[in-house]
């Protein structure tokens, strides 16, 4: 192993070493503070060491991981984003939970998983990332042990992601017996010197899709998003939204390009009605939700069904487009995610749509970072996602997928109404005016609205002047 | 300059009444007419200084905005643009006035959200980018939703998502036309960019341009509205206060009435020509069908809401009769349109803040208790009903004048269209007007600021029907252009037009 080898996995020693400081930490003594702080620090260690740190701009740990301009990206933004739940995560844990310590241990061990999986090139990383990712997130999502949604939602997540895990080992037992490699070049290099797909290889990918399928929820493996969206403490939530399916997929990126997965129809007729089919069932079971982690739930999944049109178009433009995406759907889903953790008090998540009855007169500010956010989702101008949707609808012109593009148009009609919905009932004349939920010092919630502000500005910034993203994201892309 | 300038005044304008809504809320309605005063005195000032015979484009301002695409903010005023500028910022000017004493609560965000709508109507006007023009599009919809949303009557959430809903997957079928559009041109001269001049000379294959500018008809056919898609008007018409009533009519329809003039007839002259029979066989039915619906509403802005429709019939007829006169028409049309619509909503909201319903079976006998009130309503009839002498005359003449020449079954059908105006206008004068007084209570008339308005409104529409002579001159060689450009396009040497483009460039490339 050489130097530069270790001075590659630098961000992920980190990530461990600060797992296992906190470990530490909490057999001395618990404090609540001082592990967030610990936390936040390594988290933001990280950050800075893999902007600042030079090198080869890309790097392979063979045969495991690869450090490139893609990996690298996403690397980034995991971390950003699982910084940003971190924010999130004290004010609500604070006035909740006795034993809050141990959560912090499990979102570093998560954001690794989730941070291996973005690097990954090799079946091995890639399960280890995975089950890394799913262990942490079982506990992760059952964490607030008194509420019976939250176990439910934990023990779904625990049979299905573990299901998922069988057909993905099947799966990659059935390509290494074809292609005798476990790692993607290898196994693209195999399959390129054959005239066409084996069926086992077929079958093969076949079991990895699915098990990849039940990580990003897209339809019809979309079973278990609503009801643990719903049981899953709120920053947790947030977290299963944006950084565990960004690192799956960045993943799948990275497979799909490598064994040449463009170039056979069969792969792309899947893919093309699995997204077809994500972003209509999205679309229309969240049009009848009237809980918003619900309704924010089926809107993920349509929202990866966009994301897969870029993926499906392909090409320098759709990789780019994939990237910028999942900044704008970070920042808005974390961003309202945040809002709700925001917005809930000691007893209860804020998440019936009656709870945002009259936000607009009673809270602002908090109300015009939440239309923000709504607007963002559903790609009105000056947001972050109008400008993610323009870029997923170039890749997908410049694609030739027709197809596509004119269901996305059409789903983001659909989706509009049940965005606008909630902007609207926050506009609504304020109801029976109940006293001021029961806070804490308000010096706690302090962080979380810093958070939702900078969110909210970023979003907004983004959507505005988005040529410094596009360039940050062109130049690390570009071979 | 002042082009950007248009679109900031407006835009910090609104913050600042926003702000200023704060210490006192006079204020704030001061500083929103005042920015739209301005705005107008601009605009009248850029109208005056350049007559508009001589030179095409009077004024042209572009810097880079998301060069890896080939954006750039690139604003640019022509005659017709400028006859736009100056019909948003007089109805955007009286919209303010009007609602000076009908919006009492939330009074910040109201004028916030007025001067940004009429920022992006503004933008959209001016916008010589595709990327940007779809921009202001979108930009329009945001605070016009809340407008209704908030400020709107009993069933405005209804009609606000309605008219979100439409508008919004229109524009994405434009959005997706415009970046076909795009890669079309890019991929042939290798110039990726959004910029409308470099656009113009695409040579598209004609399948494609088809599909590309069924894309672009589907946003402006929504905006018009064209008959199929105008469920959301009546409603969202019918439900918005009266500013935001007089912004829909007066601005917002001319929006896809521009669209069609800038955008549909030079990109894709030939596609246009194809489908022109049955553009103008829709149009003449929408002139038709709207005054049947005008005539048996009960509800006062529902009925002016069709009579909209019935008004838009005769852009669609006139702008793809493809020859000046009906073109010249039809920008006529958009200003009279624009006024005299307005007018009558203004109208009705002066009813509805003294009697507190739209219904007209509940309305009779105005005229002896408010007979300023009624006097402005004749006017407002009359010129609805295209009364020489008032302006929506000039411009239903010119339009069937031209669709003559180019149609001749659809023209007299189009002709029975004013016989059906005269009827419905009729009927509002009659029901609201005459007859036996409905109100027990005696009615305030016009306070003096609601007079000011009215004469404002008066005396324009009179100008325009006796002197249409300065506005028929400002946009003769915009129109003019706007029919030739494919022509001189296509005679260029292609060779050249590469060089020029080559030359030009300065929208930025991909790969």
């Amino acid at each position: 192993m050489s130097k530069q080898d270790l001075l590659s996995i630098v961000p992920l020693f980190i990530l461990t070493s600060a797992a296992i400081l906190i470990l530490f930490s909490i057999a001395v003594k618990r404090n609540h503070k001082v592990i967030y702080g610990i936390t936040t620090l390594s988290l933001l260690a990280d950050i800075i060491f893999l902007a600042v740190a030079e090198g080869p701009a890309t790097w392979t740990v063979e045969p495991l991981f690869i450090f490139d301009g893609f990996g690298k990206f996403n690397l980034g933004l995991i971390l950003v984003t699982a910084l940003a739940v971190t924010m999130l995560s004290y004010a609500y844990f604070e006035q909740r939970e006795e034993r809050k310590e141990e959560y912090y241990i499990l979102l570093i061990l998560a954001t690794l998983g989730a941070g291996t999986l973005a690097i990954s090139k090799h079946f091995i990383s890639l399960f280890l990332g995975l089950e890394i990712l799913s262990v942490s997130l079982y506990s992760m999502i059952a964490y607030l042990r008194k509420r019976e949604r939250s176990d439910e939602g934990g023990i779904k997540y625990l049979i299905i992601a573990a299901f998922s895990s069988a057909f993905m080992l099947f799966g990659m037992a059935l390509i290494y017996y074809t292609s005798g490699s476990m790692e993607f070049g290898a196994i693209g290099a195999y399959l390129s010197s054959l005239p066409e797909l084996p069926i086992i290889m077929m079958a093969g990918f076949g079991f990895v899709v699915v098990g990849i399928g039940f990580k990003l929820g897209i339809v019809p493996f979309h079973m278990w998003t609503a009801d643990v969206y719903e049981g899953a403490p709120l920053p947790v939530t947030s977290f299963i939204a944006t950084v565990s399916k960004g690192g799956v997929v960045a993943l799948l990126v990275r497979f799909y390009s490598q064994v040449n997965g463009y170039q056979y129809n069969s792969l792309v007729v899947i893919f093309t009605v699995l997204v077809i089919a994500s972003m209509l069932v999205g679309n229309f079971l969240a049009l009848r939700q009237h809980n918003v982690k619900r309704l924010l739930a089926y809107s993920s999944i349509s929202h990866l069904g966009y994301i897969l049109v870029a993926f499906i178009a392909g090409g320098s433009l759709g990789k780019e487009a994939v990237s910028f995406y999942l900044v704008a759907y970070f920042i808005t889903t974390v961003g309202s995610f945040g809002i709700l953790t925001y917005l809930s008090d000691k007893d209860r998540d804020a998440e019936w749509l009656d709870d945002f009855k009259g936000l607009f007169w009673k809270r602002p500010w908090t109300a015009t970072s939440f239309s923000a956010m709504l607007l963002s989702l559903a790609g009105i101008p000056l947001t972050a996602g109008f400008v993610g949707k323009f870029y997923i609808v170039a890749a997908g012109v410049k694609g030739n997928t027709w197809l596509l593009v004119i269901m996305l148009v059409l789903n983001s009609a659909i989706g509009l109404f049940y965005y606008i919905r909630i902007i609207a009932i926050m506009c609504e004349k304020q109801g029976a005016t109940d006293a001021n939920p029961s806070t804490l010092r308000p010096s706690i919630y302090l962080i979380s609205g810093f958070s939702v502000a900078v969110l909210t500005v970023a979003l907004l910034w983004v959507g505005t002047f988005p040529e410094g993203l596009i360039g940050l994201i062109r130049s690390l892309l570009s071979p | 300059m002042i082009l950007p300038g248009f679109i900031v005044s407006l835009m910090g304008g609104g913050i600042l009444a926003w702000i200023a809504s704060q210490k006192s809320l006079v204020l704030t309605r001061w500083i929103s007419l005042l920015t739209v005063t301005v705005n107008l005195l601009g605009a009248l000032v850029v109208w005056w200084q350049q007559p508009g015979v001589s030179s095409l484009w009077l004024l042209d301002y572009s810097i880079p905005w998301i060069p890896q695409f080939g954006i750039s903010v690139h604003l640019a005023v022509d005659g017709l643009s400028l006859l736009m500028l100056l019909l948003t910022f007089f109805l955007g000017a009286i919209a303010v006035l009007i609602s000076w004493k009908e919006i009492q609560n939330r009074v910040g965000l109201y004028h916030f959200c007025l001067l940004w709508v009429l920022a992006g109507i503004t933008g959209v006007f001016l916008a010589m980018d595709l990327f940007l023009f779809f921009f202001f599009w979108e930009v329009m919809l945001i605070p016009m939703f809340f407008l209704i949303i908030i400020w709107g009557h009993e069933n405005s959430r209804y009609a606000a998502f309605k008219f979100f809903i439409f508008t919004q997957a229109s524009g994405l079928l434009m959005l997706v036309a415009i970046l076909g559009l795009y890669f079309v041109n890019g991929n042939q001269t290798g110039n990726y960019t959004f910029d409308y001049f470099h656009l113009l000379e695409a040579n598209i294959a004609p399948g494609v341009a088809m599909w590309l500018m069924l894309g672009f008809l589907a946003a402006f056919a929504v905006k018009l509205p064209v008959v199929p898609f105008h469920t959301w008007l009546p409603d969202a018409h019918s439900q918005a206060p009266t500013a935001g009533s007089l912004i829909l009519a007066g601005l917002l329809l001319k929006t896809g009435a521009y669209g069609l003039l800038r955008f549909i007839v030079p990109l894709f002259r030939d596609q246009a020509m194809v489908i022109a029979p049955w553009a103008m066989a829709i149009g003449v039915f929408g002139i038709i069908y709207g005054a049947i619906l005008a005539f048996s509403q009960t509800d006062l802005k529902r009925l002016v809401a069709y009579t909209s429709v019935s008004h838009m019939g005769f852009i669609m007829l006139g702008v793809f009769s493809f020859n000046e006169l009906a073109a010249q028409g039809v920008v006529m049309q958009m200003i009279t349109h624009g006024i005299s619509t307005g007018a009558l909503f203004i109208l009705a909201g002066f009813i509805y803040e003294r009697i507190h319903t739209r219904d007209i079976t509940r309305m009779g006998g105005f005229w002896k208790s408010m007979p300023f009130l009624g006097a402005c309503g004749l006017v407002f009839a009359m010129a609805s009903l295209g009364l020489p002498g008032l302006g929506n005359f000039v411009a239903e003449f010119l339009t069937l004048v031209g669709a003559w020449q180019a149609t001749h079954k659809f023209t007299i059908i189009a002709t029975l269209g004013l016989v059906a105006a005269t009827i419905y206008s009729l009927r509002i004068l009659q029901k609201v007007f005459y007859g036996t007084q409905a109100s027990a209570t005696m009615l305030v008339d016009l306070s003096i600021r609601e007079r000011f308005i009215m004469m404002a409104l008066v005396v324009s529409i009179i100008w325009l029907g006796l002197f249409p002579q300065p506005i028929l001159n400002t946009s003769k060689q915009p129109v003019k252009t706007i029919l030739e450009v494919p022509d001189t396009a296509r005679t260029k040497d292609k060779s050249m037009q590469i060089e020029i483009v080559s030359i030009q460039g300065k929208g930025g490339r991909y790969e």
